[in-house]
């Protein structure tokens, strides 16, 4: 197996959603790549799609939303390369948990609340790799340790209300890893804790990424999330990719100018200068602007900008923008 | 400049009931013991997690929930003996602007009669002009009174928010989160629109926030709370600079900065937020701080001035920390 190629490769994905009120292009037209080992950040606001581009991997869209074109290529543990979009239900029930797991943002609603943290974690081994329950049990304190909770034996037998945040997201990230999966899909996984709390599962996930080798596709909304985390990063708008590039090269030089709106909107330690705030909101999925999606809160458009639909562009090696402008940026 | 709020060794606890005859079982400590003062036309920011009884404390001294104990002094008038009429015209003084501006609207209510409720309710004449020009004040367009809280954006519904509690001019304001529930391009619209308001109306403020980053900003002075207690108070540079508590240090390493560049070090706390029913005895920070010593968990460290307007709630010397 070449381990050059990628791990998961998304090319040209479009999730459109078929409302009463009409389709709603979440994802339109997204191609990505994560490689094993690494981190790729997908950073965006609410409704930009980032998350079901995520849910979109997992196969877990539910009418009335449907995958409507493009192909998400996997390579699972086993060296075999599929189309998850072209997989059958009964395929893909193999493929989540054992090459793809999933963090949510809500460890609350996302734990089972009448089942011990233990039987969850028990349950997901069983599941995936068709241990008995006996050995499953075994492998979920082993895998509860890992995670870094003290005393696993004991917290096997609690359940999630009697678990803090923070506890609970570690519980969430051991079923996640109990079966070690190819690709982590960790969506807001730190979204809903507390600063000293994150911290503690960010490394946590770093660790635990170097120990198993995994890929990591990180959805989030926090730029310094990205920063700590991630080597490339892919900024999204309504349900496209603007930018894309190593994490470095796009907060230090951004070449699409939401990238950059979003980067000085952000209060910046030792500086109390009046913030540069993106005008205007995100344009409603039913009124897209014609043209370039970010057109209207644009302070470098020109009218070319609403005539056509920038391309996404090779600006160098790796690093692409979907803006007409950018070399002037 | 003077005080224009002061806060004198305030608590609230909330009692937690249960068993065969619903009895108190055990007290919430939400807030243990706080003592501040504001000055006139200043930003305090009040930061801390989950749980440190940020909020009550904002609550506690509009008397949106009622304090158990201690004084809170408004231009010198204890705000905890008033009643009835005398509470409501201090009211129309101080005013809040919540969370969620989703879910501190009412659905069923146009956004004039919004905020002509606000006015009606202090007997302030509600005209169209009057809550046009407070849609004008804070971005909004006059034409859009009609419409229903739903046919905003957030940003937009927290701008609504905060037309209503300026409403009738009020000379302080509880920000209690008010940017958490925004995007970020979203949130710095609405942290210009307070600085300048707060600048035009020289309101004074008490800013509740969770992000360390975003108090730094707008605020004067910063005050870090932890389990109920005041941790560390010191002027924004001060604390940022050189913060003095163990508490605020961790805090101010955990926060994530969009900043590749820049590799810090971190001090990674270990274990969980104590629970607020069973506060860890003596310092509430002792069980999670890296320089804990014995005596940590002997008595309540009291706030003391470690530099000119810098006060510290730990017994520890600055200095001890960097070779602990």
């Amino acid at each position: 197996m070449n381990d050059d190629a990628p791990l998961l490769k998304i090319s040209d994905l479009r999730t459109h959603f078929f409302t009463r009120a009409g389709v709603v292009k979440s994802v339109n037209g997204i191609s990505l790549e994560v490689r094993r080992g690494e981190t790729l950040a997908v950073v965006g606001e609410s409704g930009s799609g980032k998350s079901v581009t995520s849910l979109s991997v997992m196969r877990l869209i539910d009418a009335p939303g449907r995958i409507v074109n493009g192909s998400i290529v996997l390579r699972t543990k086993l060296g075999a390369v599929l189309d998850v979009t072209q997989c059958s239900e009964k395929e893909m029930r193999r493929v989540r948990g054992n090459d793809i797991a999933m963090v949510f943002q809500e460890p609350m609603t996302s734990l089972n609340p009448a089942y011990t943290a233990g039987n969850q974690i028990a349950e997901a081994i069983m599941l995936h790799q068709g241990k008995r329950k006996k050995e499953a049990w075994e492998m979920a304190a082993e895998t509860l340790a890992l995670v870094g909770i003290s005393a696993p034996e004991k917290r096997m037998f609690e359940f999630p209300h009697q678990m803090s945040g923070g506890m609970r997201q570690r519980v969430m990230i051991a079923i996640a890893l109990s079966s070690k999966p190819g690709l982590l899909i960790a969506d807001e996984p730190t979204t809903a804790l507390d600063v000293t709390i994150q911290a503690q599962i960010l490394d946590l996930m770093r660790k635990l990424q170097s120990d198993l080798n995994m890929g990591i596709l990180l959805i989030t909304h926090n730029l310094g999330v990205v920063a700590e985390m991630a080597s490339r990063v892919a900024v999204m708008y309504a349900g496209q990719i603007v930018e894309q590039g190593l994490v470095s090269d796009v907060f230090l030089a951004p070449k699409h100018p939401y990238t950059i709106g979003l980067l000085k909107s952000l209060p910046r330690p030792d500086s109390h200068a009046r913030l540069e705030a993106i005008p205007g909101n995100v344009p409603s999925p039913f009124a897209m602007p014609p043209g370039c999606k970010f057109a209207p809160r644009c302070r470098h458009a020109v009218p070319d900008c609403s005539a056509g639909e920038p391309p996404l562009v090779e600006v160098n090696e790796g690093r692409l923008s979907r803006c007409f402008r950018w070399s002037e940026l | 400049m003077s005080a224009m709020l002061e806060v004198r060794g305030l608590h609230k606890w909330f009692p937690v009931r249960g068993g065969l005859l619903n009895r108190v079982r055990a007290q919430v400590q939400a807030v243990q013991d706080v003592s501040f003062s504001i000055q006139q036309g200043e930003i305090l920011g009040l930061v801390g997690e989950s749980g440190s009884g940020k909020s009550t404390l904002g609550r506690s001294i509009l008397r949106l929930t009622e304090p158990t104990r201690g004084e809170v002094l408004f231009e010198g008038r204890n705000v905890l003996a008033m009643r009835g009429s005398e509470l409501r015209g201090l009211r129309r003084r101080m005013q809040i602007v919540f969370q969620d501006p989703f879910a501190s609207l009412d659905p069923r209510m146009t956004v004039e009669a919004i905020i002509g409720e606000a006015l009606a309710i202090h007997h302030l004449k509600s005209s169209s002009d009057r809550v046009g020009e407070l849609l004008e004040l804070v971005g909004l367009s006059p034409d859009q009174r009609r419409r229903y809280p739903h046919q905003f954006s957030g940003g937009q519904r927290q701008r609504i928010g905060i037309a209503r509690a300026l409403a009738v001019n009020p000379s302080f304001i509880v920000a209690d989160e008010p940017v958490s529930a925004l995007d970020v391009s979203v949130q710095a619209q609405i942290l210009n629109l307070l600085q300048d308001l707060q600048k035009k109306f020289g309101l004074t403020m008490l800013f509740i926030s969770h992000d360390l980053l975003v108090v730094e900003h707008l605020c004067d002075r910063v005050m870090v709370m932890q389990l109920g207690r005041i941790m560390e108070i010191a002027s924004n540079k001060r604390l940022y600079e050189a913060p003095a508590h163990p508490y605020t240090r961790a805090l101010l390493s955990a926060a994530p900065v969009a900043d590749p560049g820049q590799k810090r070090d971190r001090i990674l706390l270990k274990g969980e937020i104590p629970s607020p029913m069973n506060p860890p005895s003596g310092c509430v920070f002792r069980t999670r701080c890296p320089y804990a010593i014995a005596e940590c968990a002997e008595g309540v460290p009291p706030l003391r001035e470690v530099s000119p307007g810098q006060f510290s709630a730990c017994i520890r010397d600055v200095k001890d920390f960097a070779t602990c």
